[in-house]
């Protein structure tokens, strides 16, 4: 088991600086999720204009594949369409199964890629994009 | 006690994880099973196997005298007056939720009370918001001092004539804690109240007497002690278990079957209804036996001085937080290590081959009282040595330099 192929630098630059921690104070969905099994926590925030995602914030508790995932997911869905970001919700589901997928948008996030190795913490990678996928209209969760 | 030699009894703790020999500090969540329970639950399905209380033939016999002299070794364990006080259950779980939905729900109303207090796990906790819910009935709390403890004093003041159940953990799962039962229950009875105790973290820990207690339920698991999962019981005052209605019905639990109406078989047979988990009461007896053969005066006494040491081996790292009070706890830690979340502990700790639990333990109240999200927690058992705490300890600092490079 290597500890490297989990943690690897750039999810520890995004657990150490989390992009677009925070709230809104204007006009945004809320969308609040928890990890029942382990006690983590997301708000998710969406602001959805003319079917564009113009904004993301996310507040919460979590662990480091938590955090850096929701600083990820709300840094990569900016500036795209609802269908877009659902495009890239369904690509990181592959990525948590194993699956090859490519983020060549937000390259980042395939630092997560390792995550599938390690059964216990798919579902805090997934948090956050199952609090978008809820945002953004779609039941289906991951 | 030797614990290095009990560890060899345990299969499943001879083995390497993540390429370490494995170190289970896990045993507050399941404890491992030892070659003499495995063997006994093996020649019940290779010898004894039929259903209980049924059958003329010679299987059925073997079968009801196997789980019957399980019962038998259960209520001599905790010194019961009488088998007929024991009801196998699926565990400490449903044997709360027994006595939550027959007796609270037919004994409180509206005005009365129930008391528990911040730190029970949810087994403890929401069976009474239900019943609390249904019946009108006031759910209260007995207030919890910094370290976790709770004072008789308040305890007093919690419980009034009112109050109609009160139910408390014997060992607090997260905190360590090892709450004064017996004196809370003098107190209930003093108003008139029933005792409830959570005993899943000290029945295998500890000598229990349900006689010298005086509580009139006790509940706990076989998984946590030694048996396989699946089995617990209910320990019930007689004059109270006869005075109480089935939850669920069907097979076994009956005396006779009309058409419109139907009456039920005396105790502790009409709370069992259905083929009940045979095969784990015989493993369960097992692991008592098992367990009286090292004596649970001996278990007690090791997982102290274990339990001590590692208290004090973890105060010793920089940063980490320890949670409950400082001295007379059970064998388990609970803790947080600096800005490092509780699952990244875990992960890392597995990476050596040592297991622990990260999140809220099934204690969401307790955890938003201790202001954490999440905690990390390593428990001991007999099997557990110096030396496994030693390695906890070790991958503790490895952890924070980990972390400590990664995020620093």
């Amino acid at each position: 088991m290597q500890l490297d192929d989990l943690y690897r630098r750039v999810i520890m630059d995004h657990y150490k600086n989390p992009r677009n921690r925070g709230t809104f104070e204007g006009d945004a969905v809320t969308i609040n999720l928890n990890n029942p099994t382990c006690g983590d926590k997301i708000s998710l925030q969406l602001q959805v204009e003319n079917n564009i995602v113009q904004a993301a914030k996310f507040s919460g508790e979590g662990c480091s594949i938590s955090l850096s995932s929701a600083s990820m997911m709300t840094d990569a869905v900016k500036g795209k369409t609802v269908e877009e970001a659902m495009d890239l919700a369904n690509r990181f589901s592959c990525l948590m199964k194993g699956e090859a997928a490519e983020f060549d948008e937000y390259e980042d996030i395939e630092a997560l890629s390792g995550v599938n190795k390690f059964p216990a913490r798919i579902k805090c990678a997934t948090l956050a994009w199952n609090a978008l996928r809820k945002g953004i209209g779609s039941e289906d969760q991951e | 006690m030797n614990s290095a030699q009990i560890r060899k009894l345990f299969p499943i703790l001879d083995q390497e994880v993540n390429g370490h020999p494995l170190v289970y500090l896990d045993s507050a969540a399941s404890s491992q099973k030892p070659i003499s329970v495995i063997e006994a639950v093996k020649h019940y399905y290779e010898h004894d196997n039929a259903n209980v209380h049924r059958g003329v033939h010679t299987l059925g016999s073997r079968a009801t005298d196997a789980y019957e002299g399980a019962r038998s070794k259960v209520a001599r364990f905790i010194n019961a007056k009488r088998s007929e006080e024991i009801v196998f259950t699926r565990g400490t779980t449903t044997s709360l939720n027994l006595v939550a939905s027959s007796y609270a729900r037919a004994n409180c109303k509206e005005g009365d009370e129930i008391v528990i207090t911040p730190m029970e796990h949810h087994s403890n906790l929401i069976p009474w918001q239900q019943v609390a819910k249904a019946t009108g009935a006031t759910l209260k709390y007995i207030p919890l001092q910094p370290d976790g403890t709770i004072l008789l004093s308040d305890v007093e003041q919690v419980i009034t004539d009112r109050t109609k159940v009160v139910s408390v953990t014997h060992v607090s799962n997260v905190l360590g804690v090892i709450n004064p039962v017996k004196q809370i229950g003098e107190i209930a009875h003093r108003h008139g109240a029933i005792m409830v105790v959570d005993g899943a973290q000290s029945t295998p820990h500890m000598k229990v007497d349900v006689q010298d207690l005086d509580c009139d339920f006790f509940a706990f698991s076989g998984h946590k002690m030694c048996a396989p999962t699946g089995i617990g019981a209910l320990y019930g005052k007689k004059a109270l278990l006869n005075n109480m209605e089935p939850i669920e019905f069907g097979g076994e639990m009956i005396d006779e079957v009309g058409l419109y109406d139907s009456t039920w078989k005396e105790v502790p047979y009409r709370f069992e209804g259905g083929t009940p988990i045979i095969a784990g009461a015989v493993g369960l007896g097992a692991a008592i036996d098992f367990l009286q053969e090292i004596g649970m005066d001996e278990i007690e006494q090791h997982e102290k001085q274990l339990s001590a040491y590692a208290y004090e081996r973890l105060s010793e790292i920089e940063g980490i937080t320890l949670y409950g009070p400082t001295k007379d706890r059970s064998g388990l830690v609970t803790f947080n290590l600096g800005e490092v979340h509780p699952h990244d502990v875990a992960t890392v700790l597995d990476a050596e081959g040592i297991a622990i639990r990260a999140g809220h333990h099934c204690c969401q109240p307790l955890m938003r009282w201790l202001e954490a999200s999440s905690t990390a927690r390593a428990s001991l058992y007999l099997y557990n040595t110096e030396e496994d705490v030693d390695r906890l300890v070790k991958g503790l600092i490895q952890t924070k330099e980990y972390f400590g490079y990664a995020i620093g």
